[in-house]
Formats: C-alpha cells, structure tokens, sequence
C-alpha cells in the first residue's frame, strides 16, 4: 500500500518535473538572450557568456517601446475593468433571476465565445475605419471587452451559483436593500471569481496580437506585442534579436505582478461555514 | 410586537402551482404559533409571503394592524431564521450579530451593547471573534437566533431552525427556543416537520395541507378532536389506527368484532348524514390488555382477540403490534400520509394494529391475546371526503362543513 503511493509519487513527481521543464526552458532562453552581447548571441549556450543590459537600455531609449507599454497597461486595465463590471451584472442576474430571454443570451454570449476571431477582423476593420475608431484606444478596447464578457460572464455565473440564495434572503431580513445585499453580502463571497475573471481577462488583452496589428497602424494606439513584431536595433543595421528579447521579458512582468496582486485574494472556501455543510 | 393576520391568502407560482388557497389566519400580538404539514404542503412558502420574500398572489397579509402586501421585507421589520442558518461566512459571529443593526445605522456603542446582550442570553459570547466556519451545528443554530433576537423585531419567522441539529442538540435547542420566545414574548410562526416541536412549542399549532388550513388550535385540542382524518393521522405517535366499519343494524361491523354504537355515536351519525361506510379510528394508548382492566373501565370499552405480532417494550409501557383481518382502510387522506411518513412507518394504513399497553401486560409476542379498548375514544370518519363524523357535540359548530 505505501509501496504504491511512493511509486505513484515519484512517478507523477517526475511527469510534473517535465511539464514544468517544457514549459519554463523558453522563458529561460529567452531571458539568457537578453542578457547577451550582439557578439555571442548564436554561439548556443545557456549562460551568457558575457552579461551586458544593453538590451534592455536600448528598447528604453526610443520611444516606440514605452508608448506601446503604456497602451498595452491603458488598454488592458480599462478593457478588463469594464468587462469584469458588465460581467459581474450580468452573470448576477443569470444566477439568480428568472426572465424572459435567459437562455438566448447566455446562448448568444457562447456563440460570440466560439467565433473564430479571424473571420472578424476585416469587417472590423472596414466599421471602425468608418466610425473613425481604428487606431484609437477604444478601437481595441471595445472588441477585448465583446471577446471578453462571454468569458466573464461564464466564469462569474459559476461562483454566483455557489453562494446559497439563502444569504441574500437573510440580508434582505436583516434590513438591506436588493443593492445592499449585492454589496455587502454577495460581492464580497464573490470576490474570489471576480480577480480570477479579471486575471483572464487581463491575459487575453494583453496577449492579443490579432485585433492590435490588424486595427492600429500607428504609436499612437499599437500594444506592446504588435510594437515588438516592428522592432528594430538602435540602429537601422542591428540585430534585433537583443532587444526583442529583452522586450519580451519586461512585458512579461506586468502579467506576473498582476497575477500575484490577485492570487492572494483568492482564498478559496470562502463561503464554508455560511451554511450547514 | 405585533399580531399577524393572514386574510383568504393565496400563492400561485408563475409555473401554475398553487402553493398557498386561501389560507385564514389571526396570529395574536405575542403567540407562538407552529406551521406544520407533510413536505410540499404550503409551509415555507406561507412563512416566505409573511416575511415578504414572496409575493402574496391574492388576499391581505396585515402585521399590527397594517397591510403590507407590498412592502419590502426591510419594512416590515420582522426576523427570520432560515433552516440553512444563513449565517454571512465573511463576518465573524459580532460582525454577523452587528449587521441588521448596522443597516438601521445604530450607533456604534448601541450596537456593541445590544450584541453583547443577545450574546450572553445565547451564551455566544466566548466566540464573539470567530467566522461561522469554525463553530459547531448548535452553536451556529445560535447565532442565527442571535442575528433575529438583537433589533427586538416585531415577530419572529422560523423555518425548520433545528431541523440540521442531531436529536440530541435538538431537543437542547428546542427549549432554547420556547425559553427564549417566553422572554421576549414576540409574536413568533414556527414551520416544522417535527411532531414533537409542534406538539410541545406552541401556543397553538396549524395543520397545513395541499396549501390549505386543516386545522387550527391548542395541541392537545387537535390530538383529542382532529377535524379529519388527515388532522387525525398527522398528529400523534405512533399515529392512529384506522380500520373500515359497516354500519349494520345498529351496530358497527369492523375487523374486531362488532362495535355497539352508543347514544352519542348515533345521534352525531345522524346529525351528520353519515354514510354506511365508515372509518374507524383508534388511538394506540385507548387499547389496554383485559387482564388489566377493572370492571367499571370494562363497560366503557369492549374486547376482542388477535394473534400478536411484535412486541416493544419502552419501560414505561409496551408497544404491542396486533393482526387483524380485513381490508386496510383507504382514503386519499390515509395515502397521502403514507407516502409522506414512507409507507413503513405509517401503521395506520396497513393491517397491523399499534396498540400501547401497561408496562404491567406479560403479553408475549406469537400468543393470542384479549385485548380491551374505549369505546369513548373512537373516532368515525366519512371515507369520501375525511371529516369527522363524532366530535363532541358542543364542539360540532366550528367544524366547518357540517350542519351545525
Ligand atoms: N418557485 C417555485 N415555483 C413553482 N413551484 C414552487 C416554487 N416554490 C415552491 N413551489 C411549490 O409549492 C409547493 C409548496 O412548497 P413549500 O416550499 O412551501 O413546501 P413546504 O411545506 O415548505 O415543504 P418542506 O416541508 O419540504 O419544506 C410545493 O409543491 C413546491 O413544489
Ligand atoms: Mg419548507
């Protein structure tokens, strides 16, 4: 019986050490690369032979990169905020009312989740050019929120559903209005699910690549990932590479800082005790 | 405080069910009233339109005096304590206990004092500092009360609070509660499931079925006169034995023999326009072993003989189950309780018969026994519709329905 469980750990210890190797040894080359001098950045090892963070001087010099940093956090914070906000309303009121046309938005909502984002862009583009949104901020902020709420919508209208109907009825009792209730009661029960859809949210704004090169065409709105694919050297004739790289590693820590920000206030069981369990 | 009055109030869902016809009801300023009735009868969703989480569908609701049919719960200023506790798992025990004060915007020293108070009446106040994931069943059972007792509401509502406990706990709880409701004395409505609750904690109890009132009143009223043969089956335990009976030449031909129908039988027959066909009700302790029986009780009663079945000896007397031929009594009535006691506990439907005999009977299970039992405890229910032919004649013009 022991015997087993040992084997079972080991065994799964070691599938879970090459997941973890898989996916972490890109983030790994690519910070080595960073950290690379333009002399020895193909000469294929793993730990620089020569450090330098001229890299990372460089893409901070020019412009193109800090403009696009702060679309891509201006974008994505508003996109995510809004979307979290609508979401939450409307997954509250999917969870817990009753009315006409339930079923058709939440079918609608999964429809607009599974449309091949691709097929989209070049109506996109054509309606926005009319409406004088391309290459706005709000150019791209309105289709992250469309291609978001589904999302948060279904990821909300889980946690609604697991807090019991019964607190918000006793809170009604207890002398709160329908909006108190929401407030004091549910929205704090359902604060968990609220920074997990608003880290989702925030990673598929930030990652997008699609909408940001096909509706932006100048600084002025282009995100960061778009902004990399036009990287070039400080000089017209340098290798990129350096930079990129560097690039790609200071994008990555908004995400992270973002994501450690919220984790610590998903402490799940947050609802254990509300109810005889 | 405040009296509660339920005028011809009903409840249709939006689905078509009727939960709730045309329920009246005077709960006076300070009663302790007990909603009881089988699963799906009407019980929580009358308690839901008084609270007013629920729309009432038709009728008037009044609390002191004042309809309010459309007022939100947080204006009528009522109570309630839910089955689940519905305790807030965010706030700890004092922040769950401060929140119905804290959105009366009370003062902090008010609040403080109030939760303190109804803290040491529910002997809380060792756990003031904790959430409700870390206390026990009971003691979030007293929470909830505590949340319900500190703002002096006008009533109290109650939804099977104890109903999650184990039997122990409950019967703790159980006088907790009556204790408590005597010290505040505010108007309280009780739903349960339970005979014992209902039996022992209010002032007056309400027998609901199929979303309609069977019957109103004092406990020991409904087990001595019940209305019908649902009122009559529901209460007690173990409940009523019910048997057919023909009326034939003046007497009553059932499975124990032919019972003499006595004057006061015949004349509340008459009075009733009974049919031929009968059902013949008998409480289990109206039954006694004949060797036990002195000759002045033997006159009352009348005796038969019937192989006994089981034997369960409880000390302080003897449950003895008896055979006896004959077809089972059926109405919708008896099958509506059957299913909802689950057929194997209800012993009136089947051929068995519950009797409750003296501790002192050397009955002994395969024998054929005597047994005696009171003829002026009998009740006799028409089958076509379960109203109770022979309640006690001064008694007969507040049943409802019958020629008075
Ligand atoms: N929202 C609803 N829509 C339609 N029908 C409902 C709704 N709520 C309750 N009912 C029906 O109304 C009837 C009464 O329900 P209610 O909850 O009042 O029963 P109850 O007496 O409290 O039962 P229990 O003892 O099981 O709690 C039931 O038949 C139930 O199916
Ligand atoms: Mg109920």
């Amino acid at each position: 019986m022991a015997d087993t469980t040992t084997k079972a750990k080991v065994r799964w210890g070691l599938l879970d050490v090459a997941v973890v190797v898989f996916a972490l040894t890109p983030v790994l080359w690519i910070m080595s690369l960073s950290f690379k001098t333009p002399a020895t950045l193909t000469d294929g090892k793993f730990i620089p032979r020569e450090w330098t963070l001229e890299n990372y001087r460089t893409i901070f010099v020019t412009d193109q990169f800090v403009r696009a940093l702060v679309n891509s956090i201006g974008i994505a914070l508003i996109a995510t905020t809004i979307a979290v906000v609508l979401g939450a309303m409307a997954a509250y009121a999917i969870s817990r009312l009753d009315f006409p046309g339930k079923r058709a938005l939440v079918g609608v909502s999964l429809l607009i989740a599974m449309f091949p984002q691709v097929s989209l862009v070049s109506p996109l583009f054509e309606i926005e050019r009319q409406l004088g949104l391309f290459d706005t901020w709000p150019g791209l902020i309105l289709p992250y929120i469309t291609f978001a709420l589904p999302l948060a919508i279904y990821t909300l209208s889980a946690f609604f559903k697991q807090i019991p109907w019964d607190l918000e009825k006793a809170a009604k009792m207890d002398g709160a209005t329908q909006g108190q209730a929401f407030r004091r009661v549910i929205a704090p029960l359902a604060a968990p699910g609220l920074f997990t859809t608003a880290i989702l949210v925030f990673i598929f704004c930030w990652n997008d690549f699609l909408f940001a090169i096909s509706l932006t065409s100048t600084e002025r709105s282009r995100t960061v990932p778009v902004a990399l694919s036009f990287f070039t050297g400080a000089s017209q004739f340098e290798d990129p590479t350096g930079a990129i790289c560097a690039a790609a590693v200071v994008i990555t820590i908004p995400i992270i800082l973002f994501v450690l920000f919220f984790q610590r206030r998903i402490v799940s069981g947050l609802t254990s005790g509300a109810v005889k369990g | 405080m405040a009296d509660i009055v339920l005028d011809k109030v009903s409840k249709e869902f939006p689905d078509g069910t009727t939960a709730v016809r045309d329920v009246d009801l005077e709960i006076a300023d300070g009663e302790f009233v007990i909603l009881v009735g089988p699963s799906g009868c009407g019980k929580s969703t009358t308690l839901n339109m008084i609270a007013g989480l629920e729309d009432i569908s038709s009728g008037e609701l009044r609390i002191a005096g004042q309809r309010v049919n459309d007022k939100a719960p947080r204006d009528r200023d009522i109570a309630m304590v839910f089955q689940s506790y519905a305790l807030y798992p965010n706030m700890t025990v004092r922040e769950n206990m401060a929140f119905p004060l804290r959105l009366a915007k009370l003062d902090k020293e008010t609040i403080d004092r109030k939760v303190e108070e109804a803290a040491k009446v529910l002997e809380l106040t060792p756990l003031l500092d904790r959430k409700p994931a870390n206390l026990s069943g009971g003691q979030r059972q007293r929470v909830a009360m505590g949340r319900a007792i500190v703002r002096q509401p006008k009533a109290f509502l109650m939804d099977e609070p104890l109903s999650n406990l184990d039997a122990k706990l409950r019967v703790q709880m159980r006088t907790v509660v009556s204790r408590l409701q005597k010290q505040l004395g505010t108007t309280t409505v009780y739903v349960t499931h339970d005979q014992t609750e209902a039996m022992t904690l209010g002032d007056r109890v309400v027998i609901m079925r199929g979303g309609a009132v069977q019957q109103v009143g004092p406990p020991q009223e409904l087990y001595d006169h019940p209305n019908n043969l649902f009122v009559a089956g529901f209460i007690g335990s173990p409940s009523m034995n019910f048997l057919t009976a023909t009326v034939e030449e003046g007497t009553l031909r059932t499975a124990l023999g032919d019972v003499p129908i006595g004057d006061r039988i015949r004349r509340e027959l008459e009075r009733a326009d009974a049919p031929r066909e009968l059902i013949l009700g008998i409480r289990p302790e109206h039954f006694e072993d004949a060797e036990l029986i002195d000759e002045e009780t033997r006159r009352r009663g009348m005796e038969f003989t019937a192989p006994v079945d089981i034997v369960e000896s409880m000390g302080s007397d003897k449950y003895v189950y008896l055979s006896v031929e004959g077809e089972r009594a059926t109405s919708a009535e008896l099958e509506e309780l059957a299913a909802d006691a689950g057929a194997a506990d209800f012993s009136g439907a089947g051929s068995n018969l519950v009797t409750r005999l003296s501790a002192e009977s050397s009955v002994t299970e395969g024998e054929d026994r005597r047994v005696w039992f009171n003829l002026e405890k009998i009740h006799l229910f028409d089958p076509s519709d379960g109203r109770n032919l022979t309640l006690h004649e001064g008694r007969l013009t507040e049943f409802p329905g019958s020629p008075a």
